[in-house]
């Protein structure tokens, strides 16, 4: 709820993704599957049951060619800032948010793999586990030692790579600072994006290039109508895409943010 | 069966069952000691000695004179080293210093031959926890006695207790240890201050 986020502090971490720089090459998805201990099963064919946390979604403006438009938008999990729906149905405080960086946690012991918080996602970024991870053999030497891996039956989703966010402050503590510079902290999938479409950095920071970038005219995010207040912000100049961005709303425009 | 015996009988049965009872008892206390302190955590826990039986306290004040951070240090990324590498030992034991047999060990078997001590951790967390020395010992200023045994009264490592299901070690610090000192000190007991 987001009367108990209000918090002292300095910092809240969000996303800025440009549509228009965005190629759909997923090479964000790659990145998150390698830097988060994700396995690949035998068969990925049947993609209802494929686990990515962040996720390339294809849209078209629905118009025949030649004035067909395509435009790809990568989901990461949305870290809603009110009433975040995944927190609200968790039976057993599995999954929290965490008022001092903005990030809404998963706890994969904690989880009894229930799937409420799966069906409470308007965003689809939440995966339950159907099996337990195998790793081809000598893979496991390719794990990342700051990520622990999920068992079978439990939900998990994308953390913004918390655990990056944990080493920063690491490297700060020894320095003897307690904050972070922009650009210390950052996701895998904004690290590895070739066209620099995804910004990653603290809102509350307003020297920050995500603070900055929210501010811009063609800044919307995702299903804003439901009031989740989504921290992972898209910026488009095609008015298409970004009306597309709250499907529901069907013709209206998006309303964008103050 | 005859009436009168069932009264005599159960009177002097009543005295001798008493002394039996107390016996009973006493054994059971000794049988329930016995299983409980020696027995039960030889079964749940395994016991694996370290390499090398090291003496803290003739390393630290009142031995060699360093303090626990001379040889536990800071990397400069903010993760803690934990245990010393063999570079640390070598400084001081090129060649052996005195005539305890550990250190003649440690200098045939492991400086001698460029090999890494096998040591094993007493203290580590499970997967799914990330704990930062830094936070606690350069931010928040806590000594290390505060989570850990005080070494520099201890002349030997004990064998490395771990349970045998969960593979946790004895000395694993609890959730509610760590969020007991989080409540009291203020600090926030999120999920995500301390799991990954």
């Amino acid at each position: 709820m987001s009367e108990h986020h209000e918090v002292a502090s300095k910092e809240k971490y969000g996303m800025v993704i440009d549509l228009d720089k965005c190629t759909g090459c997923g090479a964000c998805t790659v990145s998150c599957l390698s830097e988060n201990n994700h396995y690949v099963r035998e068969d990925e064919s049947d993609k209802l049951r494929s686990v990515a946390w962040m996720k390339v979604y294809k849209v078209t403006n629905g118009e025949p060619f030649p004035n067909t438009k395509v435009a790809f938008i990568p989901r990461p999990c949305m870290h809603c800032d009110h009433h975040t729906p995944c927190v609200s149905v968790c039976p057993v405080m599995a999954t929290d948010y965490n008022p001092l960086t903005g990030i809404v946690s998963q706890i994969y012991t904690r989880c009894i793999g229930c799937r409420y918080c799966v069906g409470a996602c308007p965003y689809h970024a939440r995966y339950f586990n159907w099996w337990d991870p195998v790793w081809p053999e000598g893979m496991h030497k390719l794990l990342n030692p700051d990520m622990s891996p999920r068992m079978r039956g439990v939900v998990e989703k994308c953390s913004f790579c918390n655990h990056r966010l944990q080493k920063a402050k690491d490297k700060a503590y020894v320095e003897g600072r307690r904050d972070l510079k922009d650009g210390e902290y950052v996701t895998a999938c904004a690290e590895a994006c070739p066209t620099r479409a995804i910004t990653f950095g603290n809102m509350k920071d307003p020297e920050s290039a995500v603070a900055k970038l929210i501010k811009s005219p063609g800044a919307f995010r995702l299903l804003e109508k439901l009031g989740t207040q989504p921290k992972v912000y898209y910026l488009s100049n095609e008015s298409w895409i970004r009306e597309s961005g709250d499907n529901a709303l069907g013709r209206k425009k998006t309303a964008r943010p103050a | 069966m005859s009436e009168e015996h069932v009264p005599t009988g159960g009177r002097e049965g009543g005295h001798k069952q008493a002394g039996g009872g107390l016996g009973m008892l006493a054994a059971g206390f000794v049988l329930a000691i016995v299983v409980g302190w020696l027995l039960y955590p030889a079964i749940v826990m395994s016991s694996k000695p370290q390499p090398i039986n090291f003496n803290h306290k003739a390393h630290g004040a009142e031995g060699a004179g360093l303090a626990c951070d001379g040889c536990h240090t800071f990397r400069e990324d903010g993760s803690f080293a934990g245990i010393p590498k063999l570079d640390n030992c070598i400084q001081c034991h090129e060649s052996a210093q005195g005539e305890s047999p550990d250190e003649a060990k440690l200098v045939e078997q492991y400086v001698t031959p460029n090999k890494e001590i096998p040591w094993l951790s007493y203290s580590y967390q499970p997967l799914c926890v990330f704990f930062s020395h830094a936070a606690h010992v350069k931010m928040a200023q806590l000594e290390c006695t505060t989570c850990h045994e005080d070494m520099s009264k201890s002349s030997s490592s004990p064998p490395v207790k771990v349970y045998r299901i969960s593979g946790y070690s004895k000395n694993t610090m609890s959730m509610e240890a760590c969020e007991d000192c989080h409540a009291e000190k203020g600090t926030s007991n999120a999920c995500f201050v301390c799991h990954k």
